[in-house]
């Protein structure tokens, strides 16, 4: 889909930006290229679509060479979604995504009904079309730069380091909201990070160029952490990569123990006789778990007295035993108060514990059935 | 006062006459300053040459510029021209600046996402540039209309109609309230002037008036 062909760029003022670069695009698939500044990993990206001319080598987008395409009609066809989102401020929302629809010609209608369509898409309120660009946070903000990226339904979108901006909370929100778009859309996307931990979640492939524009490795990020090709990649890719490592191996095999939770509103005695190694999962009426009880907690406390949520003591992170990876089932472990891991199904709901040692046999097991790349 | 109402046909005669040579050049100055302001806005040397003749076109007098005009161009001494090219002039000289920085002022973010999802040059600047630096360019334009207001009556020194007549003549004959009605006159006209300006500045720019 995009095939770089020893592709150099060197600045007018001698820089090498970019050195001979060779890399395929996977159709349909997140492509991550990431690297410390100055690394070549923008400059890359713009040359896909020539806002940045290669000066030598060759950009394949479909079979065709960039080159041989007038720019702006070029563009009008690849998605492009940049930093900050770069919305027009003197724009409502809907006409900054209609924008590319009306540069390829559409109709006024035809394009505002389409930006009223990508609004939902991109889970904005309609009524924050008629809005303009400074009434948005920053997180709304790079959800209308997507939608506007998707007006025209490109095959190929490129996004230009476009959560830097947000605060990490939002920024996790809106991976996962892109990972979700993903998944209906199957685009073709290049994506441009500083930050190895957002490469590693999105990309299906990262490639990690190292500072003078030379790509140090290029793979699926669970082989990146568990091979990382020099010693630049492993200290690039951070010091616990073999316990990042672990959030791409299901935990398919992990053996879970019985945990018998007790209801809110059950009395202290109930509680008591549940305890188990001195704890007890507390669950609300729907089954889902709120935290522990431990018996030197409950021991202060009147028998007949009602469990209520100020006793409780906060849980550590639930393990989705439906989505969950080892990584998730480990942290469960390690987080909770009583060293138990909670299990939950794909509801919530609780399903058993989990133990740091089942985590590691089950570590042990996958490294056996050669599941661990080696 | 008796004067004012006795003389309202020539006041609205010289009101018409005041606001055309004021308002036109503001006009011709805009047009030509737009082209100017985004040359400078864009390289580096133009607007080191733009900014420093523009400075230099407004230190020279205008009655001296209106004087010595139809001897550069070969046009009429009384012709209005004259005071519409001078006027325009300093049109050019104060909104060239007022462009330039107003374009240099547009977040390069925005310039960049324009490019990169399929604007060419014109329709980009028409499009995007332009209208992000119209709250500056309006107030350049505030300034550049009252300051042709106040201009426009130096044209009465060479024969020009305008409310600069009220004051040549007033002085002729040592009369105070016609004087005093000029002032008034170019000061109403002034002011309405900027209030009209500022309005259509409000209407054009929707956005930069919108809370959080």
């Amino acid at each position: 889909m995009i095939e770089f062909q020893a592709v150099t760029k060197r600045f007018d003022d001698g820089t090498v930006a970019v050195d001979e670069l060779d890399l395929t695009v996977d159709p349909g698939r997140i492509t991550v290229f990431v690297g410390p500044s100055g690394c070549g990993k923008t400059t890359s990206l713009r040359m896909i679509n020539r806002m940045i001319d290669a000066t030598s080598g060759s950009i394949l987008v479909d079979g065709k060479d960039v080159r041989q395409s007038d720019p702006p009609l070029l563009r009008q066809g690849i998605g492009y979604v940049i930093q900050q989102a770069g919305l027009f401020p003197h724009r409502t929302v809907l006409d900054n995504i209609a924008t590319v629809p009306l540069l390829a010609g559409w109709s006024r209608a035809k394009a505002r009904k389409r930006a009223e369509e990508l609004l939902e898409t991109v889970g904005l309120p309609a009524n924050m079309g008629r809005r303009y660009p400074a009434q948005l946070s920053g997180g709304q903000q790079q959800r209308v730069g997507v939608a506007r990226a998707l007006a025209v339904d490109p095959p190929v979108l490129l996004m230009d380091e476009p959560f830097s901006a947000v605060d990490p909370v939002v920024r996790e929100g809106l991976q996962d909201e892109l990972l979700r778009l993903q998944g209906e859309l199957d685009k073709t996307i290049v994506f441009v990070t500083h930050d190895i931990d957002e490469a590693i979640k999105l990309g299906d492939k990262v490639a990690v160029f190292r500072t003078g524009g030379i790509l140090a490795q290029y793979d699926t990020p669970a082989e990146l952490l568990a091979r990382p090709a020099d010693e630049f990649v492993a200290n690039f890719v951070g010091r616990d990569r073999g316990y990042r490592a672990l959030g791409f191996l299901a935990a398919s095999g992990l053996g879970i123990g019985e945990l018998a939770g007790v209801r809110l509103g059950a009395t202290v005695a109930e509680a008591k006789a549940a305890l188990r190694d001195g704890w007890v999962v507390v669950v609300d009426e729907r089954n889902h778990p709120c935290g522990w009880l431990s018996a030197d907690h409950l021991s202060s406390v009147d028998d007949s007295a009602a469990v209520t949520a100020d006793l409780v003591l906060a849980g550590g992170s639930l393990y989705d035993t439906e989505h969950g990876s080892l990584r998730s089932a480990l942290d469960s472990a390690l987080s909770s108060p009583s060293a138990l891991g909670v299990a939950v199904d794909a509801d919530g709901a609780l399903v058993g514990s989990v133990t740091a040692d089942e985590v590691l046999r089950a570590l042990a097991a996958a490294r056996t059935a050669g599941e661990v790349p080696q | 006062m008796t004067w004012v109402f006795d003389h309202l046909g020539l006041l609205g005669d010289l009101t018409v006459t005041h606001v055309y040579l004021s308002v036109l050049p503001v006009v011709i100055g805009l047009i030509i300053a737009i082209p100017l302001g985004w040359a400078a806005s864009r390289w580096r040397p133009a607007r080191a040459i733009l900014l420093t003749v523009s400075g230099l076109l407004y230190t020279i007098p205008s009655l001296a510029l209106i004087v010595i005009l139809p001897a550069l161009i070969s046009t009429k001494t009384l012709d209005p021209i004259n005071v519409i090219i001078t006027l325009s002039v300093y049109t050019i000289a104060l909104l060239v600046r007022s462009i330039a920085d107003a374009l240099s002022a547009v977040p390069g973010t925005v310039v960049a996402a324009a490019t990169a999802i399929g604007y060419r040059p014109v329709r980009r600047f028409v499009g995007v540039e332009f209208p992000l630096a119209i709250p500056v360019v309006v107030a350049g334009l505030r300034v550049a209309m009252v300051s042709n207001i106040s201009l426009v009556s130096v044209g009465a020194l060479i024969g020009i109609a305008g409310y600069g007549q009220l004051f040549t003549n007033g002085f002729q004959l040592q009369f105070v309230t016609e004087i005093v009605t000029g002032i008034v006159a170019t000061l109403l006209l002034a002011l309405v002037a900027d209030l009209l300006l500022q309005l259509i500045g409000r209407l054009l720019t929707p956005w930069t008036r919108v809370g959080r």
